[in-house]
């Protein structure tokens, strides 16, 4: 039997004889530092809700029909008709889900310990992009099921393009490929979802693990183990602190894979719709251009992003300012290794207005969450009593909206000045023997 | 443990676990408010689901469908044989394969109420059980209303009260008025008993959101069963996995 396998490799070698080295440059001999912690799960998680998404959005494919007329009754089809269907779908509705939530994690990983810091620059560019396009590849899926919010909810977000001047109205109609959200929106947007978006998404995720495996991985400590002494049992010539990522790093995601199993298995079997939050109770009303929910709100991942649009007011004639806002949001983490020109990596290195700022940027972001989600509105009437509600609200997300960015101004200000006060950084990784 | 990591722990987490779990409780607080009564449903409960679809075949079905729920679906997941769903529940003349649709024509009923009966198959995921179990028992006599009843769950809702003469019949006492504006709803009272006396109107009415909500997502009978061994084995998973890592990082240092 091994020789069988033996043949085969050489068969595959002689014919293309870079795969084997391959393999070996990004898993048997991708050196990672050892002192990795519980937040550098979070990519290798990523990546298998990736897998998840796509095989499980295979299968809903072929029982999904992508019409206004058909799409709503399509899912109920798969919910009790088809054998499992009921599985594949919660699977599916739960993986975007938590796709946001390890993705937030592994994106506040990297502010953490300043893994988009030189030489990582391109790393972290390309992690936004693929943020970027996973949140249209949410949003369109998010249309498909063709309920009352998905209607409503592509209705209000791609309206969002109607405030840009001039051209807005026929870019919102270019766009829908209608006056309205319907038939023509859906196919595209079905288009885009399984077919357009999860290719660029691949591609970027191939690009973005190259960048990475070009520089090295960051770590907890933020030291460059390529800096540091050489030599460890595997090779003479590779970083003291570096580990094969195979078998080490492999077995080790393998422990945070059974975690994170239990968690959507969980959630899967027991609170598929999470309390309304992954499946929202207005999505099982059909698409209905007439009936308008009681509160339009997106799904929780994009609620933060829809606080900050709602929190701008419009002057000058147009409300395009929230929109660009919005965008802004995401523009200024894109250049976060540029407004960040502090000299140490890691939050354990770093000086104290560094690390409150980063605190109140996550207090902030869940802030802007609870706006956006409507829990301020029902809250503060709870709290205040008998109050203008559009008042306390709009001070509260303008606050926060105000730190939001208030972070990455700070945070240039506080290192560009010179303001901080750095701890030595060690020159190995703190776990070394 | 270095003295930074105690830091970060001291001070970082309990920051931002302590903001999410305001913002967590603090929505949780919001989502028990809205003066809705607690359901007490359970679809676990095979006698209560059939129950309660005895409830929606004999009140309900002459309106409202359940288009995406097959009358041999029904009797599998309820425990019925065929021949007690054809002759018990089934009404119409369907077949047993055939999903449950109401006979009304919707241009009449459009005619009769304003609009047409909505179809209940996802009722209890649009709207919660809480919300169906309040809504059939907050109806009362309006002689204002065309129809001559209201909801104070649902105002002015086009539908009239078919579990009258179960529960009997609700009057409003009011709150007084502030001028410029209607008067509200005290509350509700018994003002004639029905076949049922209140605790068992309310059972009754606990089975019928029940059966819904089995009607809204059937899976719900099974899949916790799934879960359970899912669980067993990923949780199986999870230690070898992490037995499997300590030998091989045992020589990291």
């Amino acid at each position: 039997m091994a020789n069988v396998f033996t043949n085969i490799g050489d068969w595959v070698t002689e014919r293309a004889p870079n795969m084997m080295p391959a393999y070996r440059k990004h898993m048997t001999e991708y050196y990672a530092p050892k002192n990795f912690n519980l937040w550098y799960y979070f990519g290798s998680l990523a990546l298998l809700v990736l897998v998840n998404q796509i095989v499980t959005g295979i299968f809903l494919t072929m029982n999904y029909n992508p019409s206004a007329a058909g799409a709503f009754d399509s899912v109920q089809y798969i919910m009790r008709d088809v054998e499992w269907g009921w599985l594949i779908r919660y699977m599916h509705s739960t993986g975007a889900s938590l796709f946001f939530v390890v993705v937030f994690l592994h994106m506040f990983r990297g502010m953490m310990y300043g893994s988009y810091k030189k030489p990582r620059e391109l790393v972290w560019l390309l992690g936004m992009l693929i943020f970027l396009v996973l949140m249209a590849e949410a949003f369109m899926g998010y249309v498909l099921p063709w309920g009352n919010m998905s209607f409503w909810g592509a209705k209000v977000i791609v309206s969002l393009f109607g405030t840009i001047p001039v051209i807005g109205g026929q870019l919102v109609e270019w766009i829908m490929g209608d006056f309205l959200p319907a038939d023509a929106t859906l196919n595209r947007f079905f288009a885009l979802h399984v077919i357009a978006l999860p290719i660029v998404l691949l591609l970027l995720v191939v690009l973005h693990i190259a960048a990475l495996h070009e520089v090295g991985s960051n770590n907890p400590d933020g030291v460059e183990i390529k800096k540091g002494p050489k030599g460890n049992r595997w090779d003479a010539l590779k970083p003291a602190d570096g580990i094969p990522f195979h078998p080490y790093y492999t077995v080790k995601d393998l422990v945070g894979v059974g975690f994170f199993l239990l968690i959507a298995a969980f959630i899967i079997f027991f609170a598929p719709t999470f309390g309304g939050w992954f499946l929202e109770h207005d999505n099982s009303i059909m698409a209905n251009n007439l009936v308008t929910p009681a509160e339009i709100k997106p799904v929780w991942y994009f609620t933060p992003f829809y606080a900050i649009v709602r929190m701008i007011p419009s002057f000058a004639g147009t409300a395009v300012w929230g929109v660009l806002a919005m965008f802004g949001a995401i523009a200024v983490l894109f250049l976060l290794p540029w407004f960040d020109r502090g000299k140490v990596k890691s939050i354990r290195h770093r000086g104290t207005g560094y690390k409150v700022a980063l605190g109140l940027f996550v207090l902030s972001f869940f802030g802007l969450g609870a706006v956006g989600a409507g829990i301020t509105a029902e809250v503060i009437p709870e709290w205040f009593g008998d109050v203008d509600l559009t008042t306390y609200e709009n001070a509260f997300g303008r606050l926060m909206t105000l730190i939001y960015f208030g972070f990455f101004a700070f945070l240039w200000a506080y290192t560009h000045f010179g303001w901080e006060k750095t701890k030595p950084v060690p020159e190995r990784v703190t776990t070394h023997d | 443990m270095t003295k930074r990591q105690l830091l970060m722990k001291r001070y970082i987490f309990p920051v931002a676990l302590a903001f999410g779990l305001i913002v967590g409780s603090a929505s949780a607080q919001a989502a028990e408010e809205g003066g809705l009564l607690p359901a007490g449903t359970n679809v676990q409960d095979q006698a209560s689901l059939q129950r309660g679809a005895k409830l929606f075949f004999n009140y309900c079905v002459g309106c409202h469908s359940l288009k995406y729920m097959r009358y041999s679906r029904i009797a599998s997941d309820l425990g019925l044989s065929e021949q007690e769903v054809m002759q018990n529940l089934n009404f119409t003349g369907a077949r047993f394969d055939d999903p449950v649709v109401s006979h009304m024509p919707a241009d009449s009923a459009t005619k009769w109420f304003g609009k047409a009966p909505p179809d209940l198959s996802l009722e209890v995921s649009a709207k919660t059980a809480d919300w169906v179990y309040t809504y059939l028992n907050t109806f009362y006599l309006d002689p204002h209303s065309p129809i001559g009843w209201n909801n104070t769950t649902l105002p002015n809702a086009a539908m009239p009260f078919p579990l009258w003469e179960l529960q009997g019949l609700q009057t409003a006492e009011m709150k007084p008025a502030k001028p410029g504006e209607d008067p509200a709803v005290e509350k509700l009272v018994l003002s004639q008993p029905g076949k049922l006396t209140p605790a068992q109107y309310q059972q009754a009415t606990r089975d019928l959101t029940s059966f819904l909500e089995y009607a809204s997502e059937p899976v719900a009978l099974e899949r916790h069963h799934y879960g359970i061994w899912v669980l067993l084995f990923l949780a199986f998973f999870t230690l070898l996995a992490a037995m499997l890592k300590k030998e091989y990082w045992k020589d990291v240092h």
